[in-house]
């Protein structure tokens, strides 16, 4: 065996090994959804919350009372700026945890809602939060019952933060989930990516840049109903938020111990998203999208499953990005436009623009 | 998007992948040095050296300047940014580098106001609008960022804008270079130039190294083609046994370079008699300081540094990494205890260290995508 | 060091060294000062590092690098071609 390749192995047990919390103050890197965010659930959460339910950290936990399956999820809402392009807090607020619910293959009912808000924060503006919400909640078909509302002193909030929880109902006779996924299996993302976080991104302003360009946030259930009515052999469903989908593919990848490989000519990415991206040194592999559906299918199955994507108004440029491989397991791999390869690694936290 | 894809294009790659391999003599070994470390980012990112027969390897050079910024300047701009009423812009590239206590994204956890910009034009604007808060632009980067830098502060100047100053962490590329070339430990056959650098210099500063040293220099451009070119055209000197200075990215770099940001550079900055550079020591007339004239924007002035030597931690092998004597899995830290969420070396952490790129890129098995073509 | 991408020049600010320039559907405001007066005008590429047009992108040189790829290719497919080629005297 060669010195690289024992280095490569000597690297891949360091990976495998519980990480270890060591930072003493909390930084933006553990709000990233990357190695950091990991590093804090598993260290920290699970650690102390330890549970067979929880322990697959999956985007919701499914389970059985009285003979029927419930799915239940909870997500918070941070967003600067309150309002942007295609929607405000309060459609993500809803829309997120719909979507965690429905990659759970349960249908969604009820939304609890709680808001913590700053002292001077505008009514005005928490009412059109609240309309936002609602709307949101009638397009995907479920209702807010219950809530709470807290107020901190000026300056220990931004403006609103809004905590949805959630709970599904199971209907389709399937079991969803990323250790699930085999080789051979298909990989496919229901449309262009990096919509969102791009959207914020320019929409907070600092970096002086102007594109055409909405937030993809959106309730994915319907999709995600229309492709399970389809088709039989889906493995798993993730949507893609922060950290975007290198970080699903990543936790895919881990969890069943495959690997997978990306077509980069096949991802869909929408030429303002591209645009942005290389000005500012970015990979929209990683940028957060708010309405995108990750799903690995039986190869078999494939087809099928893009046409039930597609569909749907939501699905109408989905496309296959990538296959399951047996190895290198554990690693995602990415065969570039220009013929080479290289990994795609989760980051550690956000994804920073660079000018080197 | 135009003049990007062009160069991207895998059937030209193919092409130029197939020159390579038949200029390379039977037998023999090639080492490209690399010196930016755009080069090495574009290299990994896009998988070029899967092109590459295994007789060619592409060291990778110093030519990164978060790598090469030692810990005790961090550690002088994390003071700057805790003192009172200062925001520090910087560029995103800087906050994750670690200083010894921890990171730019650490101060901040801890309360230091420190934002990411994207043009050192944006600083000026938090300045402008922040007129209560002294602003602090943490300058980095080459020849090809330091005219920027210059013109900001001498539109700072101009505004008479009092609350704005620059923290000048500039260094220039030949000193580095000749660092290399003066050093036993590595046998080169050639440089790969770097490309936006050369933009501003031009490629007439390169003359010395077929001179002196015996060694052909491409200027090249960061598309992937680019890189495969410029390697071929460095192959085909080789072969045909010339040693001169060649300009690949003709599209932007005029053989001249551009006077006017040298021009603009020269006005408001001036060479320090020596400067620290991790890995490789110090060397002189290698780093930018601000001109005397524009004290009032020169944060080394106005602000008590600290300024503290920090030796790299003993288990840090950055410096070998830099100078190209080390591949990134030869540092005995790589990739277990030094990673990108606990770096030890700024080469890990760096967006194009030598080290990141590899560990999140280059970490596997590679296959080649060409045969190496009989002789 | 160094990213720098290049980008169409859309409008002058005249009187200013300021710039709109547009990448794939991305604007932003960028300093031409490097560039000199009157170096650029609306439909120019140039390339863009922090906010500043380092260079005025050269067509023609872009053309011509591509072309001596192209080459390279043909010189190769040509080689191919007389291999295959049946030998003259059989």
């Amino acid at each position: 065996m060669s010195g690289e390749q024992q280095v490569l192995e000597r690297i891949e047990r360091a990976r495998r090994r519980q990480p270890r919390l060591r930072d003493e103050h909390i930084t933006m890197a553990h709000g990233a959804g990357g190695k950091a965010t990991r590093t804090l659930v598993e260290a920290l959460f699970l650690d102390a919350f330890r549970n067979p339910l929880l322990a697959p950290l999956e985007d919701q936990a499914v389970f059985s009372v009285g003979g029927q399956r419930l799915a239940l999820t909870t997500d918070a809402f941070v967003v600067s700026p309150l309002f942007f392009p295609g929607g405000c807090l309060g459609d993500l607020a809803v829309n997120g945890t719909v979507n965690d619910l429905a990659v759970g293959g349960a249908r969604p009912l009820y939304l609890s809602a709680a808001f913590v808000l700053e002292e001077g924060f505008a009514v005005a503006d928490l009412r059109r939060i609240a309309d936002a919400m609602a709307a949101a909640a009638r397009a995907a078909g479920v209702s807010i019952v219950t809530g709470d509302t807290k107020v901190v002193q000026r300056d220990k909030g931004d403006g609103c933060y809004v905590t949805t929880a959630g709970v599904g109902l199971v209907e389709h006779d399937v079991t969803l989930g990323a250790a699930t996924v085999r080789p051979g299996d298909a990989v496919l993302v229901s449309g262009p990516i990096g919509d969102h976080g791009i959207t914020i991104l320019l929409a907070r302003g600092d970096l002086d840049l102007a594109a055409e360009l909405a937030s993809d946030t959106a309730a994915l259930w319907p999709l995600v109903a229309g492709l399970l009515d389809a088709v039989p052999g889906v493995r798993c469903l993730r949507d893609a938020t922060r950290g975007g989908v290198a970080t699903i593919l990543n936790e895919v990848a881990a969890a069943a111990q495959v690997g997978v490989v990306v077509d980069e000519a096949a991802v869909p990415v929408r030429t303002e998203v591209r645009g942005a991206c290389e000005l500012l040194g970015l990979d929209p592999l990683y940028v957060a999208c708010e309405g995108r559906l990750v799903t690995v299918v039986d190869a078999a199955a494939a087809d099928a499953a893009l046409a039930a994507l597609a569909a749907h108004p939501l699905g109408r440029d989905a496309a296959r990005i990538g296959t399951v491989e047996a190895g290198p397991a554990g690693l995602v791999l990415l065969r570039t436009r220009f013929g080479g390869t290289r990994i795609v690694d989760l980051l550690v936290g956000d994804p920073l623009p660079r000018i080197c | 998007m135009r003049f990007v894809d062009e160069f991207r294009d895998p059937a030209r790659a193919r092409a130029v992948a197939r020159e390579i391999a038949a200029l390379c003599a039977p037998g023999r070994q090639y080492k490209l040095m690399e010196v930016c470390g755009g080069h090495t980012h574009t290299i990994y990112k896009h998988g070029i050296e899967d092109y590459l027969p295994a007789a060619i390897t592409l060291v990778h050079g110093p030519g990164c300047p978060v790598c090469v910024m030692p810990m005790g300047r961090v550690d002088d701009a994390i003071h700057i940014a805790a003192q009172p009423g200062v925001i520090l812009a910087c560029f995103g590239d800087m906050m994750r580098v670690p200083g010894s206590r921890g990171s730019f994204l650490d101060a901040k956890a801890r309360g230091a106001d420190i934002r990411m910009v994207y043009s050192p034009l944006d600083a000026l604007k938090i300045a402008r609008t922040h007129v209560d808060r002294r602003v602090v632009f943490m300058a980095i980067g080459f020849e090809t960022t330091a005219p920027a830098t210059a013109l900001t502060v001498l539109r700072a100047a101009e505004e008479g804008l009092g609350n704005f100053s620059i923290f000048c962490n500039h260094v220039t590329i030949l000193p580095a270079i000749k660092a290399i070339l003066d050093s036993p430990d590595l046998r080169l056959d050639g440089f790969l130039g770097p490309g936006h650098v050369s933009t501003v210099i031009g490629c007439l500063p390169y003359g010395f190294i077929p001179r002196d040293f015996g060694k052909p220099l491409v200027v090249a451009g960061f598309e992937p083609l680019d890189v495969l070119h410029a390697v071929a055209m460095l192959l085909r000197q080789l072969a045909e046994g010339r040693c001169e200075v060649e300009n690949q990215y003709g599209r932007a770099v005029p053989w001249e370079g551009n006077e006017r940001a040298v021009a603009a550079i020269t006005r408001v900055m001036e060479l320090r008699p020596h400067f620290e550079w991790r890995g490789l020591g110090f060397i002189a007339h290698s780093a930018l300081r601000v001109r005397g004239e524009f004290a009032a924007f020169d944060a080394e002035r106005i602000f008590e540094l600290p300024g503290v030597r920090v030796a790299d931690p003993k288990a840090c092998q950055c410096g070998e990494v830099l100078k190209g004597v080390l591949k990134p899995w030869e540092c005995k830290v790589f990739g277990t205890a030094c990673t990108p969420e606990t770096p030890i070396g700024t080469c890990m952490v760096s967006s194009e260290g030598a080290c990141a790129a590899y560990y999140n890129y280059g970490r596997f098995q590679r296959r080649r995508l060409l045969e190496p073509s009989p002789a | 060091m160094c990213l720098a991408i290049p980008g169409r020049v859309v409008a002058l600010d005249t009187g200013t060294d300021l710039a709109r320039v547009d990448v794939v559907g991305v604007t932003r405001t960028i300093n031409v000062a490097l560039l000199g007066p009157g170096a650029v005008a609306p439909g120019d590429w140039v390339l863009i590092h922090v906010g500043f047009a380092m260079a005025k992108i050269d067509e023609a040189e872009a053309q011509a690098t591509l072309a001596a790829l192209e080459a390279m290719g043909q010189l190769w497919d040509e080689e191919v071609e007389a291999l295959r080629a049946p030998d003259p005297g059989g």
